[in-house]
């Protein structure tokens, strides 16, 4: 009887991480849908950009209130975390704070914990106030599901710091009443403005509020846990990859395509025989250019849609956005990923894709959408995980062009007066020096 | 244009043996837009004045392809790209600069995995390396005093971090320099990237252009400096239709220089 509990915990937990884990292999597995791109290069400039963006929130931080704000959160988040080492131990061995040995170094601890757990509270509270009471855009254009998840998120940290401290408090008071297995440890600089109000409680109660608290914490972790998964707050764990490969490259040089390139190479040579019988690769489908599906998106860029926190600083600043036009370079991401996912559902339900005659283009993103980019790169700037919605625009349009043919009129004007008089308007090419005879 | 001074090509040049120092790529505006001309003859003036030794490849210029590559036609750009890389390799340029930000991108990053390596410089860029050589003298002149403010091209700032090359030579104009509130690396497009220079814009509430001029408004300038022959038509048709046109000019920093010395 007496191991129930420890018992019950470790079925917790494996369930917990076993159903996270299962999860996070399925994202991974569709992340590499995507076509291979080589990012393996730079291994110290891309550790660098990962600690600068991720770890150290280097691009959060350029809009200063949100930006503080949410280190505030993050860093309470991982550091609270090292509590829940301590709690898991705990909880498997049924022991009651394990590392009280620390001694004053676990006052320091738990008092930094509770200091943190506070100023997480009152972050929470000021985001919820900006997400749901101020006025900003970036946030009032999210409806349905992205808004829900954007504030449920925040529920669940209230709940979660509340928890937090209440057991502290209530083993506080079971301290000072030299309850059994309570050790005294630890420093409560915040919990012990809760402890009074459980003055007058007998032993048992507390006991039961302790271990309330102390289960709906750890149970709650693992909710959390697993609800990643489901939302936007995939970020906390992706923005770390996603740093890491993101690209290196100026933002202004778009990505060459290796296809095109060789035929390219072909037409231009002289000495090709374009009679040659082809080699090896006989019955080969020929490659298709740029993007109509997520299968068609590199993994990087799919990496990109999964971490994708909804954020809309990308949207904020952009020009196209910005003037009324439907483009939302935020809304590119957001498809990408829900694409994604219902293509990952579909292999989940069938074995292998099955075609659902649905695809990225025209059933998520519009080509009204992708006209409408300048390319300025703004979205690409601010974005505070190094998210690229621009190189998706950019493969949606050449798939358009290159498979379709379906750019607007004007612009097939322009590039018919590229490929005729090389410049992109009605005039002659030999006419080239005339500016100088004027 | 009181005197025309010689531009000589690749050809002639290559037809006497010798190699410029740079090549001077004058980009597809830069030959044939009305605007964007006029600061093509600003910039040889600079030039010809430093005696810099200088060719252009005139009728052997293609577009860089550019416009194609962002609209999506990248079988076009690469036509483009490797007609382009054909003739520079062939005369052997080491170094190019250009007056387009767009020109100066696809060059500077685009061009080399497709066998064109060079080094390419913004007009700016080369501007400050002349004045920093002491070939070329920026004073104030005509603008000393007066309020300008600085648009960032896309392609020059963001894309390729360029931010302070074009200030520092405004700088040394002795002009008041004022920053629009988005700036830099936050400074927002005027709305001709990406090929929408040549289409129309799709449906909105605004034109681009419309909102970046009223960004520049706010700050009270004399002259809207530039560094793009396409910003600049963007931003010249935002100060028109604010009917801000005689009160307000926009001005390649190129041609800035230029005029304060009255060359
Ligand atoms: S690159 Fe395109 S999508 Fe991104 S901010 Fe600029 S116009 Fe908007
Ligand atoms: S792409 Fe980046 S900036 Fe845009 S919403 Fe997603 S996380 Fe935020």
């Amino acid at each position: 009887m007496q191991y129930i509990p420890n018992i019950l915990f470790v079925i917790a937990l494996v369930a917990g991480i076993g159903y996270f884990t299962m999860n996070i292999r399925k994202i991974i597995r569709n992340i590499r849908l995507g076509k291979d791109v080589d990012r393996s290069d730079n291994k110290r400039e891309r550790f660098k950009n990962m600690a600068m963006i991720a770890l150290g929130q280097s691009k959060m931080v350029r809009r200063p209130i949100a930006g503080i704000l949410h280190v505030i959160v993050y860093l309470g988040f991982i550091i609270i975390n090292i509590e829940v080492l301590e709690i898991i131990i705990d909880g498997i061995f049924g022991t009651h704070r394990i590392f009280a040995f620390l001694g004053g170094f676990y006052d320091f601890l738990i008092a930094s914990f509770e200091i943190l757990a506070l100023l997480v509270l009152v972050s929470v509270i000021l985001f919820w106030i900006r997400r749901n009471v101020i006025n900003i855009r970036r946030f009032k254009t999210l409806k349905g599901w992205p808004k829900n998840d954007g504030n449920i998120i925040l529920y669940f940290e209230v709940v979660l710091m509340a928890l937090f401290l209440t057991m502290n408090a209530a083993d506080l008071q079971l301290q000072e009443l030299g309850a059994d297995h309570y050790v005294k440890a630890g420093a409560y600089p915040v919990s012990q403005f809760i402890a009074p109000l459980f003055d007058g409680m007998t032993q048992g109660s507390l006991i039961i509020l302790e271990r309330t608290a102390w289960w709906l914490h750890i149970l709650g972790i693992l909710i959390f846990l697993n609800y990643l998964y489901f939302s936007k707050h995939l970020h906390i764990l992706l923005a770390f990859p996603n740093t890491y490969y993101g690209a290196l490259k100026p933002q202004g040089e778009f990505d060459n395509l290796e296809a095109v390139t060789n035929e390219v190479k072909l037409m231009m040579d002289p000495n090709a025989d374009p009679f040659a019988a082809p080699t090896t690769e006989v019955e080969e489908e020929p490659e298709k250019f740029g993007a109509s599906d997520v299968m068609d998106l590199n993994w990087a860029q799919l990496l990109n849609a999964y971490t994708c926190t909804e954020c809309g600083r990308c949207t904020s600043e952009c020009p196209a956005n910005q003037t009324g036009k439907k483009l939302s370079p935020r809304k590119i991401m957001m498809d990408t990923r829900d694409r994604l996912k219902e293509v990952g559902d579909n292999i989940d339900k069938n074995g292998s894709f099955v075609d659902d005659g649905k695809q990225l283009l025209n059933d998520y993103i519009t080509t009204e959408e992708l006209w409408a980019c300048t390319s300025c790169n703004a979205c690409v700037e601010a974005c505070p995980v190094s998210i690229n919605p621009l190189s998706i625009i950019i493969d949606m349009r050449r798939y358009l062009v290159m498979e379709q043919s379906a750019a607007p009129t004007d612009l097939n004007n322009m590039m018919s007066n590229i490929e005729n008089n090389g410049a992109p308007w009605p005039f002659n090419q030999m006419d080239r020096l005339n500016w100088n005879k004027e | 244009m009181s005197e025309t001074i010689k531009v000589p090509t690749m050809a002639e040049y290559m037809a006497e043996g010798k190699t410029p120092e740079v090549l001077f790529w004058v980009g597809c505006a830069g030959s044939f837009d009305d605007r964007a001309k006029k600061i093509t003859k600003a910039f040889v003036k600079l030039l010809h004045n430093a005696n810099v030794d200088f060719a252009v490849l005139g009728t052997e210029e293609s577009c860089t392809g550019d416009p194609a590559k962002r609209a999506g036609n990248e079988f076009l750009f690469q036509m483009q790209a490797v007609t382009n890389i054909e003739v520079m390799n062939a005369y052997e340029i080491k170094k190019v600069v250009t007056a387009c930000p767009h020109c100066f991108n696809t060059l500077k990053n685009e061009y080399p995995v497709l066998g064109g390596d060079y080094e390419v410089m913004h007009h700016t860029q080369f501007l400050k390396s002349l004045l920093n050589e002491g070939k070329l003298t920026v004073a104030g002149g005509r603008f000393k005093g007066k309020r300008i403010t600085f648009h960032d091209p896309c392609y020059l700032g963001r894309a390729n971090k360029v931010y302070e090359a074009p200030r520092d030579l405004l700088t040394k104009l002795e002009v008041e320099l004022v920053e629009m509130k988005r700036s830099k690396r936050n400074g927002l497009c005027c709305g001709a990237g990406g090929a929408q220079m040549f289409k129309e814009p799709e449906p909105g509430h605004k034109d681009v252009n419309i909102e970046r001029t009223e960004d520049a408004l706010e700050t009270q300038p004399d002259i809207i400096a530039a560094g793009c022959p396409f910003c600049n038509t963007m931003m010249t048709d935002g100060v028109k239709n604010k009917e801000k046109e005689d009160s307000i000019a926009v001005m390649d920093v190129a041609e800035l220089i230029a005029n304060a010395q009255d060359l």
